[in-house]
């Protein structure tokens, strides 16, 4: 009888195998003659330009990579066409997950590039830009960071732009608020160890903090932990004034709701990760006090909140894919001012190329939902000189609490 | 006499077929420029997932293989594999990365405490000598730091038996994850961050003066190192040392007692198995162009391990065979899984390929298993069972063909990983010997059993 | 002091929700020899069963009476479902995935739980979409205590309470009882108590479902101390499980338990260390005091000596 379950099983996986060859096989024709090579006519048959689309659907990120890819696709149900040299093409999104790991990262970019993509968006989470970084930069295809703020994903490169903040003028805007808002002398950090993004936000947020006269007790926790109840009863006990936790949302969620019932009454400081609908519910109903600091508040363009609402209300999944409630988040409205800047730069290019796309790219500038966007010289980065920070109302809601800037 | 002389032949037969693979590698590899200009099929760009699967599959199988030189040939059941990995890869990331790059690739720390680079030492990465001898030398180092870090921990652990050993082992590795990643280390080991910038496998495409690229040699590379590792380990198998390492993992006692020293093999078999191990770590991070801890995690040896299985536990051809096969449907094969499929128009030529061989797997399979089911009695309401999903497959089928769009169920992101699993889980239970057995895969071509006394097939 | 109390209360918690796992892994390998890497996940899963459970017959009962009422009627009845459901798929993983391999070398059950394992995540991460899942309150064991200095929530105070009950009838089970008989006799020797007409079978499929059945009671504790599931949320308290059930003496329900407070503990300890970057070492720690205990005592603190059998 078992033998007979498992032949049927291997069966069916034969026949969905076979399905998927059949099918994978021929969605790739219609890519098959420009793939690899953006620059001839192959990409552009039927008039159709594809960017892709790298972010993780799957692993500790997953829920910033939704919300972001969200953006992106409301962008494009927005516009779906641009016009190139007085051509119309049909922007076609092309999504690869690379599965918040760095190792996965890799195919799926070459996944990207082996789809003809002629620029990439992504992605959300700094490790695995930095990761898949070079494979767009050998196929000589731009990408666009949309909320990657660690600074090592331009540096030294030229394909990797970026339209967010960057890490260390992230974790001074956080350090200064702290100082501040709460007077505070001894701030306690927690992040995951052996992430680049929460150490290396720990130690920006360090330089800034002892720098204007406080202390740091800094800690790590490893991955896959759940047991925060330690670390944060050590942050009460060391006389923490605030708590500073750059983490993944998972984590985020976990250390938020432990504190709760903690009933920690020290300020929480996260950065742009923990601006997420799931971490939202975590301090709902509770007396936590959250601060975050992030791209976007609600409220900054009713026309966009109104839009993007209304497309995630209708659209099947997407709901889902927002966390179960139609709160924007700032990622979103980030991934789809990438859209916008993306179109932007293949309208100055005036071709779906991609050469001549990271050529364009240096000058686009946009005004979008989340303020103006134009790049610096140097690394492709976003000049930009403002964070919002907010706090959570701990009844689902964000409220702004200011803009701060850095001189 | 004759003996000699057919092992002799078979090592012809092996170097030849060795040059065969290398060089339709690089003809590969290098067809996209040969070819006339748009006649060139996708699959065979450079930057087609092809390549990324051989690349993979290169730096796997020699990973593998190590595996199954101690699971297999040895019986130790070691779960350290992706430890030793991390050894290798962070060796060579720390000694490969440019003296130039150091400020950026350090920046936490302002630089690194390893104030030199090996390609550098010899006249830097762009030049032919540095690239080569410096690459090759880290690679060699990164397996003795691995084969070292096996020593010392071998003398403790590998006194256990079986089950404990793997746990063991597996602990090892996560502490050493650990201390790679605390951040104090950073000036060495960057902390959390990523070494970047280090020679990968494309420094090895040959340029011209433009920086055109004239002759890719990108994935040659890691095949050459691989199979040079590779027909290392197999005739360390077929020395001595290897019959004495079968002789243990058959059976430990009656092995000690002919008089074979199990501490000093155990340990030697541990050490190179770890040295390969590091030396596939460094090709791996040349493969994803960085050095991270958070990659070595546990899934990774579970990984290789499935891949052992799979191919055969004792089987080198089996390994590199599964391995193959492995990261292609998980990298590239499967991958239409996790998104929506939809034939859209009636008569796309793929929609027709899909319905047809849809059909014919579910006629085929379906009386396959019937017929086998037919030699058991009491088995019609199986054979109806059977005829009966066939029947709804196909009925399935048939509605779809009338009614236009036909939108395949279930697939969405994560539903590859699904698939890829339970065909796992199938292979695991129901095709125990694995692909090829303990067989190689020369002696299924040549029908020819090279070693005559094994028989313990428990 | 207030700070030494609060967290060793906190470390004797996670040692319980440790213990709770450590028995399912310990019963298991003293019957049939195998680490069953998928107790772990099978105990992420009872925490998803609770979280699906709970919306859907929250969503089922408002419609027959008032909302506050149907989620006060539905946590309980979902309790009973995870318990339920819980012990029938631990029954299955045996059935399928191990019973055809009882005659094949010790490597492949191990290799196929292994596998089972890796079906188990990705599954969840298939049905979850990748997002973390929090688990819903219970009433009761949610609330907050104050207790030297800190609020705590009752789930953390009855933990041990309940551990150390459910450890007492379970001794009294395989010391009194006939099936508790049969298990001990299995574990002792698998060949002649099958000759002596023991049901193997059906002892390794009690043995299971009573494992599942402490794992589900387990993830019930642990997530409500705990509450964001992702799918590899079972991984790292299954390994620690099982180092406590090695510590303990493998084989043995009272070392497991006894190991897995030790390891709680000195988890929790190791996390308020003073010295930089010492909390990176919280696995490694416990990893590394699992090797210590199998090179010097490698039976554990209450395991027998086994010998060599030639």
């Amino acid at each position: 009888m078992k033998k007979f379950l498992a032949s049927a099983l291997s069966l069916a996986m034969l026949v969905s195998l076979l399905a998927g060859c059949g099918g994978g096989g021929g969605g790739s024709q219609g890519s098959t003659s420009g793939s690899g090579t953006p620059s001839t006519s192959g990409t552009t048959t039927g008039n159709v330009i594809k960017i892709g689309v790298f972010e993780p659907f799957t692993g500790d990120s997953a829920s910033g990579g939704k919300k972001e890819y969200l953006g992106m696709q409301y962008a494009n149900y927005e516009t779906p066409t641009v016009e190139i040299g007085g051509t119309e093409y049909t922007v076609e999104l092309v999504p690869s997950d690379n599965g918040s790991s760095t190792d996965k990262a890799l195919t799926a970019a070459t996944q990207l590039v082996s789809e003809g993509v002629s620029m990439v968006l992504g992605s959300y989470g700094s490790g695995v830009s930095i990761a898949g970084g070079p494979t767009f930069g050998n196929a000589g295809i731009p990408a666009i960071g949309v909320t990657c703020t660690n600074p090592n994903v331009t540096a030294g490169n030229d394909y990797y732009f970026r339209i967010c903040f960057l890490d260390p003028f992230q974790g001074t805007v956080l350090a200064n608020f702290a100082k501040d808002k709460f007077d505070a002398q001894v701030a306690y950090c927690l992040g995951e160890a052996g992430n680049e993004y929460d150490q290396g936000l720990i130690t920006f947020f360090e330089q800034a903090f002892t720098a204007a006269g406080g202390t740091v007790i800094k800690d790590a926790f490893p991955t896959n932990n759940s047991d925060f109840n330690s670390y944060l009863n050590k942050a009460k006990d060391q006389g923490a004034d605030v708590i500073f936790t750059p983490v993944s949302i998972a984590y985020a969620t976990q250390i938020i709701s432990q504190a709760a019932s903690l009933g920690i009454d020290a300020p929480f400081l996260g950065s742009d990760t923990l601006d997420d609908n799931m971490v939202l519910e975590a301090a709902n109903g509770t007396d936590i006090q959250l601060y975050v600091s992030t791209f976007y508040q609600e409220g900054g363009d009713p026309d966009f909140d109104a839009g993007i609402k209304e497309y995630i209300n209708t659209t099947e999944g997407a709901l889902e894919d927002n966390g179960g409630n139609d709160t924007i988040a700032a990622v979103s409205a980030m991934g789809y001012d990438a859209y916008y800047v993306a179109l932007e730069a293949i309208k100055a290019a005036g071709s779906a190329d991609s050469a001549a796309i990271k050529a364009a790219l240096w000058d686009v500038e946009y005004d979008g939902v989340s303020g103006h966007i134009a790049f610096d010289d140097t690394n492709g980065d976003a000049v930009r000189d403002t964070a919002y920070i907010k706090h959570s109302t701990n009844d689902g809601a964000w409220e702004l609490e200011t803009v701060q800037t850095v001189a | 006499m004759i003996q000699d002389q057919k092992s002799k032949k078979g090592a012809v037969t092996g170097l030849l077929f060795i040059a065969i693979v290398l060089l339709l590698v690089v003809l590969l590899e290098n067809l996209s420029a040969i070819l006339p200009a748009g006649s060139v099929p996708a699959v065979l760009m450079p930057t087609s997932q092809l390549f990324t699967v051989l690349k993979k599959g290169a730096v796997y199988s020699l990973v593998a293989v190590s595996m199954n030189l101690l699971n297999g040939f040895t019986g130790l059941f070691s779960l350290g594999q992706a430890g030793f990995m991390l050894l290798g890869a962070y060796t060579y990331a720390i000694l490969t990365v440019p003296v130039s790059a150091k400020d950026t690739v350090y920046y936490l720390y302002g630089g690194s405490a390893v104030n030199f680079s090996l390609p550098d030492l010899f006249g830097g990465v762009d030049t032919p000598a540095g690239l080569i001898l410096g690459v090759l030398l880290a690679i060699l180092l990164g397996g003795c730091v691995a084969a070292l870090f096996a020593y010392l921990i071998g003398l403790p652990v590998l006194r256990l038996k079986s089950d404990y050993l793997a746990i063991a082992t597996l602990g090892f590795a996560e502490i050493i994850r650990a201390i790679f990643q605390w951040q104090p280390l950073g000036p060495v080991t960057n902390g959390a961050n990523m070494i970047t910038q280090i020679p990968t496998f494309n420094n090895f495409n040959i340029t011209d003066a433009n920086g055109t690229v004239i002759l890719r040699l990108s994935t040659f590379f890691p095949f050459l190192i691989a199979i040079i590792c590779i027909v290392v380990i197999v005739m360390l198998i077929n020395s001595s040392y290897g019959r004495a390492f079968k002789a243990i993992r058959e059976d430990e006692i009656a092995a000690e007692a002919m008089g074979i020293n199990l501490a000093k093999h155990k340990m030697l078999s541990f050490c190179i198995s770890s040295f390969f191990a590091g030396v596939g770590g460094a090709l791996f991070a040349m493969f994803v162009n960085n050095a991270q801890a958070k990659v070595y995690t546990s899934t990774m040896t579970y990984e290789i391990l499935l891949i052992v299985v799979i191919g055969g536990i004792g089987s080198i051809s089996g390994s590199c065979l599964a391995t193959f096969l492995y990261v292609a449907c998980a990298e590239w094969w499967l991958r239409f899984l996790d998104s929506a499929t939809t034939f859209a128009s009636p008569t796309a030529p793929n929609r027709i390929a899909f319905m047809v061989i849809f059909a014919v797997v579910v006629i085929g399979g379906s009386a396959l298993l019937i017929h086998r089911e037919r030699r058991g009695s009491n088995q019609v309401w199986k054979q109806t069972l059977v005829g009966l999903v066939a029947i709804l497959l196909l009925g399935w089928l048939a509605w779809f063909a009338a009614t236009g769009e036909l939108t395949l169920p279930l697939l969405r992101t994560g539903f590859r990983m699904v698939a890829f699993s339970i065909i796992i889980m199938v292979v695991v239970l129901f095709f125990r010997q694995g692909m090829l057995g303990d067989k190689e895969f020369s002696d299924i071509l040549f029908a020819r059993r090279r070693n005559a006394g094994k028989e313990a097939t428990k | 002091m207030e700070f030494f109390i609060s967290t060793l209360l906190f470390g004797i918690s996670a040692g319980g929700q440790y213990a709770l796992i450590a028995i399912g892994y310990t019963m298991v390998y003293g019957i049939l020899r195998l680490i069953n890497f998928a107790h772990g996940d099978v105990f992420m899963v009872a925490g998803l069963i609770g979280i699906y459970s709970t919306s859907w017959l929250t969503r089922l009962l408002s419609e027959v009476m008032a909302p506050e009422a149907a989620t006060a009627a539905a946590i309980p009845l979902s309790m009973v479902l995870v318990l339920v459901l819980t012990v029938v798929l631990g029954f299955f993983i045996e059935r399928v995935a191990y019973k055809p391999l009882r005659s094949a070398p010790r490597m492949s059950v191990m290799i196929s739980a292994i596998g089972v394992s890796y079906l188990l995540q990705n599954t969840a991460t298939y049905v979850t979409g990748g997002q973390p899942m929090t688990y819903p309150n219970i009433p009761m064991l949610s609330d907050t205590v104050p207790i030297a200095g800190t609020s705590i929530k009752w789930v953390v105070i009855l933990t041990p309470f309940l551990v150390v009950a459910l450890v007492l009838v379970l001794t009294q089970l395989i010391n009194h009882t006939k099936v508790g008989m049969a298990m001990r006799a299995v574990a002792k020797d698998f060949e002649t108590s099958q000759l002596m007409g023991i049901k193997i079978n059906s002892v390794i499929s009690t043995t299971f479902i009573i494992g599942s059945a402490l794992a589900a009671v387990g993830s019930m504790l642990y997530f409500t101390t705990y509450p964001a599931i992702v799918p590899t949320a079972g991984a790292m308290p299954g390994l620690k499980a099982f180092v406590a059930a090695v510590f303990g003496g493998i084989g043995s329900i009272p070392g497991a338990v006894i190991g897995a407070f030790l390891i709680g503990i000195c988890e929790n300890f190791v996390k308020i260390l003073p010295f930089e970057g010492a909390t990176t070492f919280v696995d490694a720690f416990t990893f590394a005091l699992l090797i210590i205990v199998l090179v010097f005592k490698p039976t554990g603190l209450f395991g027998e000596k086994a010998t060599d059998k030639v």
